[in-house]
């Protein structure tokens, strides 16, 4: 720091003075003398990085953050229809009040004594999000929904020892990916072969004459999801659960547990293995930086023995009444056995789990029945209005939070852009994702959409379709 | 010193399904105006049948202060990095998150990801300039991705690449992945779940160092590339780096750099010049982003020129003046995260970065790599202490207590429990197996004061005092803490363990 001559406030020892004594105290001239000591000369970088000057000011350093981000815009400034994996709620104050702790904020990896509040937010995450789902286990929460679909299915081929996935063409694009990276696998024939399942052009639910067709004694898991990408809800589920387990297949559900208030809990419909995205529950969107995927099964040991997450387990400890916490068969986890492992766990999304759990809690069970109730409402409203809109169309029914809208004689790009310059974020464009829905976007009415906001969308899509 | 006279806060808090209360709301979401349900009119029409939830759910039923407070008092027994000298979990780089930075993060907080690019200019210029100047430069690599979202992930993401590259080069034989056994555990659990068979390499059993020869005997033709954390774990840089990656070159294979924690080598060394086709940072390690009681995370991933097409899409590009995503690489890997990952973390750490440009990055380094050497003379005088393989490590050392346990039959855990009545966190032991025994990895980074190295350094040497003094004391720690240890917890017993309240109850009874 010699040349702004002045300790750097994130740097304690910094201090000319005390560095020099420190080096002093260990016997050595400088940094280089003791770098040289350790690292080849050949690999020791002969020079100063080339960066931009440095703002070691606090209030220069905002003044250069707030100035590039200020010029973004947010769903607060404009209407948003987006959802598709991230969506917008309203986030409790309570929610940020908790997240933004210091102490859960930057707590890490302390044991169990020191961090015992980390280790009960932990645990009452999965116990709240169990009481959701209509399960027993669950874990630590992994990076987001495609994550958790990932290792559920992982888990399911090695609970059958078999090798075909069969996966919806009504799931994410993006989800299907990060899927196919899970199953692919370097050894040859290996693999697990992810076969896409088709849709019901009717519904838009899971096209069950072709799961029927394609399920045998070789499929692994019948993965499905509630309500699907497209915002249908699946009312075959049971079914779907009936004929996987009539094939000795695993059932395996990804859902939005938003949605849980009014929906049926997935261990209702026969699942197995339950996963989805947990960002609604209370976590902001983050610009996508707030996903939370979860993993839920039944307390038996032949699934929890292929968890790959960390699974906090509730105990007593030697004084009586009190709690104590610990993690239950640590050995299957990558931290034990590393290649041995089930999958692999490691710094996930703790923090949006307690944040969670805080969210559950407020909300409670009259509150998650009101909001699920309140984004029908919305939705249905704002897919009714649309539908009646010329050139445009609300091709299926039975959907929560969610649903396509078609359109005639313009793409979604042309009318997305009409949309942006009043303010509104349209629908994702669905047009390349769904080819055969024609051009279509995904629209995305939550419990923070107002009626004046639904109606402003359906005037301006009237404008730009003019 | 002695450490001052802590305890921890000990609310004895129930788990909150006992706190239910019923009938009280602790939030009452938005509604619905009424024109919107004399339209839509009764919900029940809009869900098939089959799919309408019959019973509640079982949540609590709480009021909004007492929800508040009942996680308030849980973050109180909470010993977060703020709070403590959090010197003992090592490897993990424990450093401060300046908390300016996490309010500018907070301006992204109610983005959507997939809005239309021209209203995130700003966000993807922080994204491109954070890879393509600062990483860029720090690593020596040519571009890079945000969109792992954790270390761990981005090892994983490493491995995806590996396995499109050598698919691409019609050489999918490759199924071998080495790795050694002081690299994180990643680096041997991540190639294993893309498929790999993992090759682990043992140090030289009398100076810890990466052993060359085990590796030259460890490549051949179906040799997909290696995984390795250098420094390792130990705190040892292996030397022959360059040697290593060009033994596995050789052989057809690349090499992945985990440098999940850097923070000593900043501005020192670099990826590039040691030969590496892929490395990762953690940006809640080396880069200053909060941990958040263990995620969300970031790996930032930089690869070289030759592995670019392979990243996970969509990638940061510039385009004339402007920044836009480009989905359109027909070689990439696809995804390993919806969107574009945690930016949140990459907000923190491109202002963490500009807070201290090159001389304060390379301040950090120097000054983390010299608390280290501190913290070391301090040990290396402590009774019941040993640093087996010797010698001079970088920002962090795994140090023994086998002479304290051999002396005294306390280990490594109970000093641990002992440690935690004096406010500080509980130490990182070392990942699995225990080569060094009754280990522990402190890390002194950047953040802490040469008065906070002494007052951690104390409060060890204060518990090791007592072990030798009076070890039933420490074996019945901790005393001051938030409770007690559990004894026998049945955490490998299914017919005890329980993941959730519903399962406790069932397998306790009502009453515990």
């Amino acid at each position: 720091m010699a040349k702004q001559g002045r300790p750097h406030p994130y740097i304690p020892n910094s201090v000319p003075e005390v560095k020099q004594e420190m080096l002093r105290l260990v016997g050595a001239k400088d940094a280089d003398e003791l770098y040289r000591e350790m690292i080849p000369g050949r690999l020791l970088m002969k020079r100063q990085l080339r960066l931009p000057e440095p703002l070691t000011g606090e209030l220069e350093l905002r003044r250069h953050v707030e100035h590039i981000l200020c010029g973004d815009a947010t769903t607060d400034e404009y209407v948003s229809f987006l959802g598709g994996g991230c969506w917008k709620h309203y986030v409790p104050e309570v929610c940020d009040v908790v997240a933004g702790r210091s102490e859960f904020l930057t707590a890490y990896a302390g044991g169990s004594h020191s961090d015992l509040g980390r280790y009960q937010a932990n645990f009452e995450f999965q116990s709240l999000i169990c009481e959701l789902l209509g399960m027993e286990v669950s874990g630590i929460p992994t990076y987001d929904w495609g994550a958790a679909a990932g290792n559920s299915v992982r888990m399911a081929a090695r609970l059958t020892g078999r090798r075909r996935v069969l996966v919806p063409a009504n799931m994410s694009p993006a989800r299907l990916s990060i899927m196919r990276n899970f199953c692919d696998s370097a050894q040859q024939g290996a693999g697990l072969d992810v076969e896409v399942v088709g849709m019901d052009a009717e519904t838009g639910a899971v096209d069950l004459a072709d799961l029927k067709h394609r399920l045998g004694e070789t499929v692994a898991c019948v993965y499905f999801e509630n309500p699907n990408y497209l915002g249908v809800v699946e009312a075959g589920g049971a079914e779907i659960s009936d004929l996987a387990h009539g094939a000795g297949a695993e059932s395996v559900c990804g859902v939005d547990p938003i949605s849980l208030g009014v929906l049926a809990p997935p261990s209702d419909y026969g699942v197995d293995i339950a996963c989805g995205e947990a960002q609604p529950l209370g976590i902001h969107m983050h610009a996508g930086g707030g996903g939370c995927g979860f993993i839920a099964s039944r307390d038996e040991e032949r699934y929890v023995a292929e968890y790959p997450l960390r699974l906090v387990s509730l105990a007593e400890t030697a004084e009586p009444g009190e709690y104590g916490f610990g993690q239950a068969l640590y050995e299957r986890t990558s931290y034990m056995a590393r290649e041995n492992a089930k999958d692999w766990v490691g710094t996930t999304t703790a923090l949006w789990g307690i944040t969670a759990a805080v969210y559950m809690s407020l909300l409670g069970p009259e509150g998650m029945r009101e909001l699920g109730e309140t984004i029908l409402q919305k939705s249905h409203y704002a897919a009714e209005l649309l539908a009646e809109l010329p050139g445009v169309g609300v091709p299926f029914g039975g959907f929560f939070k969610e649903f396509p809208v078609t359109f005639t004689g313009r793409t979604v790009k042309e009318i997305n852009r009409g949309l942006l310059g009043r303010r509104i974020f349209g629908g994702k464009d669905l047009s390349g994702e769904f080819p055969a829905l024609g051009p279509s976007a995904l629209y995305c009415v939550t419990e923070v959409h107002t009626a004046e906001q639904i109606e402003a969308l359906v005037e301006a899509l009237r404008g730009v379709l003019a | 010193m002695k450490p001052r006279g802590y305890h921890a806060a000990r609310w004895g808090e129930p788990i909150i399904h006992e706190l239910t209360s019923p009938g009280e709301r602790g939030l009452i979401p938005p509604g619905a105006e009424e024109r919107i349900k004399e339209r839509v009119g009764d919900t029940s029409r809009l869900i098939p049948e089959q799919m309408r939830r019959r019973a509640k759910p079982g949540l609590p039923e709480m009021s909004q202060a007492q929800v508040l407070r009942h996680y308030l008092r849980l973050s109180q027994m909470t010993l977060g990095m703020e709070l403590g000298i959090d010197i003992g979990v090592g490897t993990c780089t424990m450093k401060y998150s300046p908390k300016v930075n996490e309010a500018l993060a907070q301006m992204m907080a109610e983005v959507h990801p997939e809005q239309p690019e021209e209203t995130i200019q700003g966000l993807l210029r922080v994204l491109y300039e954070f890879g393509g100047v600062f990483l860029r430069e720090i690593s020596g690599m040519d571009a890079f991705s945000f969109q792992p979202p954790g270390g761990s992930a981005g090892a994983y993401n490493n491995a995806l690449m590996m396995r499109r590259y050598h698919q691409v080069h019609g050489e999918p034989w490759r199924d071998e992945a080495v790795t050694t056994i002081f690299s994180h555990p990643c680096d041997a659990a991540c190639p294993a779940t893309a498929g790999y068979k993992v090759v682990t390499l043992y140090p030289d059993p009398e100076t810890g160092l990466p052993d060359t020869e085990a590796l030259k005997e460890a490549v051949g033709p179906r040799t997909a590339g290696c995984f390795i954390t250098n420094p390792e774990d130990t705190g040892i840089f292996n030397k022959q780096i360059d040697e290593w990656t060009g033994i596995v070159h050789d052989a057809g294979g690349l090499c992945s750099y985990d440098q999940a924690n850097a923070n000593a080598i900043m501005g020192v060394t670099r990826a590039r010049e040691a030969g590496f086709d892929m490395c990762f940072f953690n940006l809640h390690k080396t880069f200053s982003s909060p941990h958040g009681s263990s995620g969300p995370g970031s790996a930032a991933i930089g690869v070289t020129e030759e592995l670019e097409p392979y990243l996970p899409v969509p990638v940061v590009v510039k385009r004339g003046r402007g920044y836009s995503l480009d989905y359109d690489r027909p070689l990439s890997i696809g995804r390993v995260r919806d969107f574009m990952g945690n930016v949140q973390a990459v907000v923190r750490s491109y202002a963490w970065c500009m807070a201290l440009g090159a001389e304060g990055i390379r301040e950090a380094a120097e000054v983390s790599m010299i608390n280290n050497q501190y913290l070391s003379e301090r040990l290396r005088r402590m009774r019941g202490v040993s640093l087996p393989f010797g010698g001079r490590r970088l920002d962090q050392a795994r140090w023994s207590l086998a002479g304290l346990k051999e002396e005294t039959g306390i280990g490594v855990q109970e000093v641990n429990n002992r440690l935690v009545d004096y406010g500080v966190q509980s130490m990182f032991t070392s990942h699995h197996p225990w080569l060094v025994p009754e280990p522990f990895t402190p890390e002194p980074c950047d953040t802490y004061s040469r008065a906070d190295i002494d007052y951690w350094a104390d409060a060890l040497e204060t518990v090791i005092g007592e072990a030798y003094a009076d070890p039933e004391l420490v074996k019945a720690a901790p005393h001051r803490s938030s409770n007690h240890n559990v004894v026998d917890g049945g955490f490998d017993d299914p017919a005890r363990w329980a993941m959730s309240w519903r399962a406790y109850v069932r397998k306790r009874g009502e009453k515990r």
